[in-house]
């Protein structure tokens, strides 16, 4: 009889999220390029010379990919391999600031509102409402124009763009869990707000929170690329992948690899991350899984 | 009905003031007098007090924006700082551009991605469905800027099929439209495809099927006209990022729409600018998601649209 109990229940919620997961094949996948190429650009300085990234060279100009140069050279002789790896630091960098600053703001303010209801629910909503009202490229980009430019404030523009649709994930998910029996337990036992709130609401009510922080991460690298591209993000030679296609713009058509290598890597970390956040929504939520 | 519209239209009135205002206070937090920033480091110092006086700046902020929404309720939309066009006909003279991108790419978005996503759903687990989720997700995952300027290599310099930058004839748009829906299409794909899969496990299929009636029928009378009811919401979404990728999409293919203004006044700050078409683009996705709304309703009678 004991045996066959712990047949049932030998895995902890955690441990049968992360069973589901390591079944996912495409989220594996996605999870093992994405950790990679985190430690390929945390290690960088131990395997690239970071003058490399700056030093111009005008002899080496546009040497194809090869042995010497991994990824050739630009139009001043500067080695993209070094260049790309770099720019993964500030690419992926950035993103993660951008989620994670959005998401500060996007939890205390959604997780207030679906806790406490009422009249500040509907002033934190209708705040929200307004942000997600502008499509959320123009709305950074305004933020951009009206605080000048600068890496800093595009990373804040964003994360303004980002923090609603936070917030509203978060506020949904709690207005379920604020009428769960443990949460009126903890209010019977005369338990503060604040600790109701961060210890037994945001807990349960984190995986939705989750599955679209990772999916969000992608859409922020693209959108920081995009707005590199456009020459309103971060700002050259600081390489960043968008910035280094923006560089080798006039340049690509005689030499397309200028161009590939950079969008090569933000698709494919966008892709990864996408099927890292798809695997987790899976994982976490097995009902919806169709 | 009625009662309904003019609440949903009504509620574009918070969204504007919230806006404005938010941008005008940032602005005021912001570093730097823009008469110092427009006039240049070489500008007499009395220069620059004339220019503050004619910008108005010299006024409280509060002061400031009570005007600018004066103006605002007018459809006037004030001047650039910079270059001293009016920032509504400016404005107006490069919507015809963005507005034909915007349709065009729809368009395709629509044409190509519910008949895939249908496709899909119909086999599904079989081979298309693989390979137009996974091409979905490819296309999703590429920066629309990288994948414009490589299709414009492509078939404008190498193959010569197609003029590269521009906005003279439709042709101009052909690339411009299939870069700026390529990153849509994914989400159509995969929305279609749930849709119809959703669909397809409800009873009265079930019904349909045990009846007899041919799979074909069943697809086309009884599972699509649901299935695409989720489909049509979407398309105001939709709409929203469209505009989003139309600014890199406007930037790659050298289009004068309204995006390139953006980015030319965001740039050198230009204020003015960027706050007009913000509003008028905030308020017209807003009137489009009304309109799908109410689409929604009419071709759906189970739901009631009332305030």
């Amino acid at each position: 009889m004991k045996n066959n109990k712990k047949k049932f229940s030998n895995k902890s919620q955690l441990g049968m999220i992360t069973f589901r997961f390591s079944k996912n094949k495409l989220a594996m996948f996605g999870l093992a390029v994405i950790t990679l190429l985190i430690i390929l650009c945390i290690t960088a300085p131990l395997y690239i010379n970071y003058e490399d990234v700056y030093k111009q060279s005008m002899a080496n100009r546009f040497i194809s990919p090869g042995s010497g140069h991994i990824f050739g050279t630009d139009q001043f002789g500067r080695d993209l391999f070094a260049r790309i790896i770099y720019g993964g630091r500030i690419s992926l960098l950035a993103g993660l600031v951008v989620v994670a600053f959005a998401l500060i703001l996007g939890v205390t303010l959604g997780g207030i509102a679906g806790y406490f209801g009422g009249r500040v629910d509907n002033i934190i909503m209708r705040i929200c409402d307004v942000f997600m009202a502008v499509p959320r490229m123009l709305l950074s980009m305004a933020v951009v124009a009206a605080l000048g430019q600068g890496t800093f404030k595009m990373l804040l523009a964003l994360s303004i763009a980002a923090f609603p649709g936070y917030a509203r994930t978060v506020r949904a998910s709690i207005m379920t869990l604020r009428n769960q029996e443990y949460v009126e337990a903890a209010k019977c036992c005369g338990t503060s707000s604040a600790r109701i709130i961060f210890k037994h609401v945001v807990p349960n009510g984190l995986g939705p929170v989750i599955v679209s922080a990772t999916l969000g991460l992608g859409g922020t690298i693209l959108a920081i690329a995009s707005l590199g591209f456009l020459g309103i993000g971060v700002a050259s030679p600081t390489p960043e992948w968008g910035t280094i296609l923006s560089e080798n713009r006039t340049n690509i058509r005689y030499y397309p690899y200028l161009g590939l290598i950079p969008g090569m890597f933000i698709a494919i970390s966008v892709m990864c991350l996408n099927f890292v956040g798809d695997g987790l929504r899976d994982a976490l939520d097995p009902r919806m899984k169709n | 009905m009625t009662k309904y519209i003019m609440k949903r239209i009504l509620m574009l009135i918070p969204v504007v003031i919230g806006i404005t205002m938010f941008i005008y206070v940032i602005m005021s937090l912001a570093p730097g007098d823009p008469a110092t920033l427009i006039m240049g480091p070489d500008a007499k110092y009395e220069d620059i007090l004339a220019k503050r006086q004619e910008l108005g700046l010299n006024d409280p902020i509060f002061i400031r924006y009570l005007k600018y929404m004066a103006g605002v309720i007018r459809g006037d939309f004030g001047t650039s700082w910079y270059n001293g066009y009016n920032v509504m006909s400016e404005f107006l003279s490069r919507l015809p551009n963005t507005l034909t991108l915007g349709l065009m790419s729809m368009a395709i978005t629509i044409v190509i991605g519910i008949p895939f996503g249908v496709i899909a759903a119909v086999r599904q687990n079989g081979a298309i469905d693989y390979c137009t989720l996974v091409l979905a997700m490819l296309f999703s995952s590429m920066p629309a800027f990288w994948f414009g300027l490589m299709a414009q290599i492509y078939f404008c310099i190498t193959l010569g099929w197609l003029p590269a930058t521009g906005a003279d004839t439709l042709k101009h748009f052909i690339l411009p439209s299939i870069t700026l829906a390529s990153g849509s299409l994914a989400g159509q794909v995969r929305l279609t495809r749930t849709s119809m899969l959703e669909v397809n496990k409800l009873d009265y299929v079930r019904t349909a099927r045990s009846k007899g009636a041919s799979e074909s029928r069943i697809i086309m009378k009884h599972v699509l006209r649901n299935g695409m009811l989720p489909v049509v919401t979407s398309i105001g979404g939709h709409f929203a990022t469209l505009i989003g990728g139309a600014i890199v999409t406007e930037s790659v293919f050298a289009i004068p729409g309204v995006a390139s203004l953006m980015i030319n006044a965001v740039k050198i700050r230009d204020v003015p600018v960027v706050m007009g078409i913000i509003v008028v683009i905030s308020v017209f996705v807003g009137v489009v998601n009304l309109l799908v709304d109410l689409t929604y309703a009419f071709i759906d009678p189970r739901v009631k649209l009332d305030g």
